[in-house]
């Protein structure tokens, strides 16, 4: 499965990276040789093998839904670039 | 020996015995990182006069004579990924270069209850992306050993730091040798703890199911000492094992009757260095001595663990980095046209290339069409490579690899090409995909007198063995108390 330049700017675009004509040229490249390499996978069978996505701790945990302090409003809005009446302001969404 | 050279414990004995106090002592390293940071470049932030304040606190608690831990008024230095309250945390990028987190995570909250003095925090890849600190959005921190070469990464400003004497003990992070790879680069001790053992809140995330913060020190001994405040469950991090975190310097002794170390024949291979296999091959015979037996054993999957890695590393690094949109904190693009354009633009900017790299690869190997072929077959060899453990282990209580292929390289070789840099880290990697402890402890030199790591892995939650191993191994041998010379 060979990766194309189509293919790059289709993920640049799911993943928000304005990527240069430059960056694309060389990812596809890159990813290309990257991808090559993890095909030595499929050489493995796994057919009835479960996959492992956590090694040790157990998946799923609860607690109980209980209202703690946390960190203030002003807290949070500190490090936000643009704010605005103690909320994030963010570019016009609706055209 | 100058001051700025003893470990944690020799100072922590000074300090009790009232020989210095922790003020002129944190004066003595930052006079130190003065004199030679210009030169090795391990710290992004110095942070000198909370370090004088935390000093004073701790001189208050010496002289009281109350609630003295082996950390009170000991200078140390922690990795940019950790969040420090009130004290900028970059993660080494540019799309943090203005952050102030509002909290400290929970490791430096607990070193800073201990009373340890927070000296400033240290340069790394960008994200913990990477294997020798050159993908700091920053600058390059070199090895005190030879500073034409890298200090390994990606918790290379730690390494580099301890190494230095720019402090007595320094926290990382990692990933998929993060922490033991630099570890092995410049000479110093390293632990990965098993998953679970340390809280990751307030860690910035990388690979979440792979990251894990442990110390880096000069000996063996630090190494517990560190641990001993930093393990333990915590409520904020939901994967943290709520287990019972022994003492363990309790279990550093040398009697090492009865326990079986094995030698996966699978790390012995082409492309490893002569001088570093010659050294692993001497400190087995070290070992050898001190009553151990060795078996041989086999790690059948450990060709396809870089393969693994790179599949689940990155597709979970994909969506943790999500969260940097120019919204909530971090640096935001100037002139968009609208919130599309300024998330992309954000992005682009912000991130340096070999992250981008890996968020596009983990983008694509989750996206509709390729999620079977490649995130889910590498979730399942990665059962397969936990497998090869669990049977390892059935007949031996540790495993003793090299922890790197080669000592430290040089600075620029491996940039061109991501594939061959990944591939630095051969040996630590599978310890991360299957959750057990690792530690890399300095075993000799190579004929251009550079570190050598020897990596010491053990079964889940077992730390205490592999300190005990890496203990008696460091009590019969000098390396650990060689120091680079600098000026």
């Amino acid at each position: 499965m060979a990766i194309t330049k189509k293919d790059v700017e289709h993920v640049a675009t799911l993943a928000r990276l304005a990527l240069s004509e430059e960056e694309t040229k060389l990812y596809t490249e890159q990813m290309g040789k990257i991808l090559a390499y993890v095909e030595k996978l499929s050489t493995l069978d796994t057919k009835n093998v479960e996959p492992t996505t956590c090694a040790v701790s157990p998946a799923g945990i609860f607690r109980t839904d209980v209202i703690k302090p946390s960190l203030s409003q002003n807290d949070i809005l500190r490090n936000a670039p643009e704010k605005a009446k103690g909320c994030f302001k963010v570019p016009r969404i609706i055209e | 020996m100058e001051l700025y050279n003893l470990t944690i414990h020799e100072l922590h004995e000074k300090l009790k015995k009232k020989e210095i106090t922790s003020l002129e002592l944190t004066e003595v390293f930052l006079k130190r990182i003065d004199a030679v940071d210009g030169k090795i470049k391990a710290y992004i932030t110095v942070t000198k006069e909370d370090a004088m304040k935390q000093a004073m606190e701790a001189d208050k608690r010496i002289s009281s004579g109350k609630d003295i831990t082996p950390l009170t008024g000991v200078p140390i230095s922690v990795k940019d990924i950790f969040c420090t309250k009130g004290i900028l945390t970059t993660c080494a990028s540019k799309i943090l270069n203005n952050f102030v987190p509002p909290y400290d995570a929970t490791v430096i909250k607990k070193l800073k209850e201990a009373g340890a003095v927070i000296l400033g925090k240290n340069n790394m890849d960008e994200f913990a992306m990477g294997s020798s600190t050159e993908n700091s959005a920053f600058f390059v921190t070199k090895n005190p050993w030879d500073t034409e070469r890298v200090p390994g990464g990606s918790s290379g400003g730690s390494a580099a730091s301890v190494s230095a004497g720019e402090c007595a003990g320094s926290i990382g992070t990692d990933t998929g040798g993060s922490i033991r790879q630099p570890a092995s680069c410049c000479g110093v001790v390293g632990l990965k703890p098993t998953y679970g053992r340390v809280s990751r809140y307030g860690m910035i995330a990388f690979a979440s199911s792979l990251d894990q913060a442990g110390p880096m020190t000069k000996d063996v001994l630090d190494c517990a000492i560190m641990l001993n405040t930093m393990a333990g469950y915590d409520p904020q991090d939901s994967t943290s094992i709520d287990a019972p975190v022994p003492d363990y310097t309790k279990v550093l002794t040398k009697d090492m009757k009865g326990l079986k170390i094995g030698i996966p024949k699978e790390y012995f291979i082409k492309g490893l260095d002569s001088d570093v296999e010659k050294a692993v091959k001497e400190a087995i015979e070290v070992l050898k001595k001190q009553g151990v037996s060795v078996v041989d054993i086999s790690l059948p999957h450990t060709d396809y663990a870089i393969a693994v890695y790179y599949l689940v590393a990155t597709a979970e690094a994909s969506s943790n980095l999500a969260r940097y949109d120019g919204v909530k904190y971090g640096s935001r693009a100037k002139d968009s046209k609208n919130l599309m354009d300024m998330y992309c633009k954000t992005r682009d900017e912000g991130f340096g290339s070999e992250v981008k790299r890996r968020i596009m690869l983990g983008a694509y190997s989750l996206s509709a069409g390729y999620y079977d072929a490649y995130y889910k077959k590498a979730s399942q060899v990665r059962t397969l490579i936990k497998r090869d453990f669990e049977e390892a282990f059935k007949k031996c209580d540790v495993i003793l690899t090299p922890t790197a292929p080669t000592p430290a390289f040089k600075i620029g070789e491996k940039t061109a090409d991501p594939l061959t840099m990944y591939l630095s880290d051969i040996f630590t990697i599978s310890c991360n995909l299957a959750g057990i402890p690792g530690l890399s402890i300095p075993c000799g030199f190579t004929k251009d007198n550079l570190p050598i790591g020897l990596q010491i892995l053990g079964k889940p939650l077992d730390e205490e063995t592999v300190l005990k191993t890496a203990y008696a191994y460091e009590q019969a041998t000098d390396w650990h108390k060689k120091r680079p010379k600098l000026n």
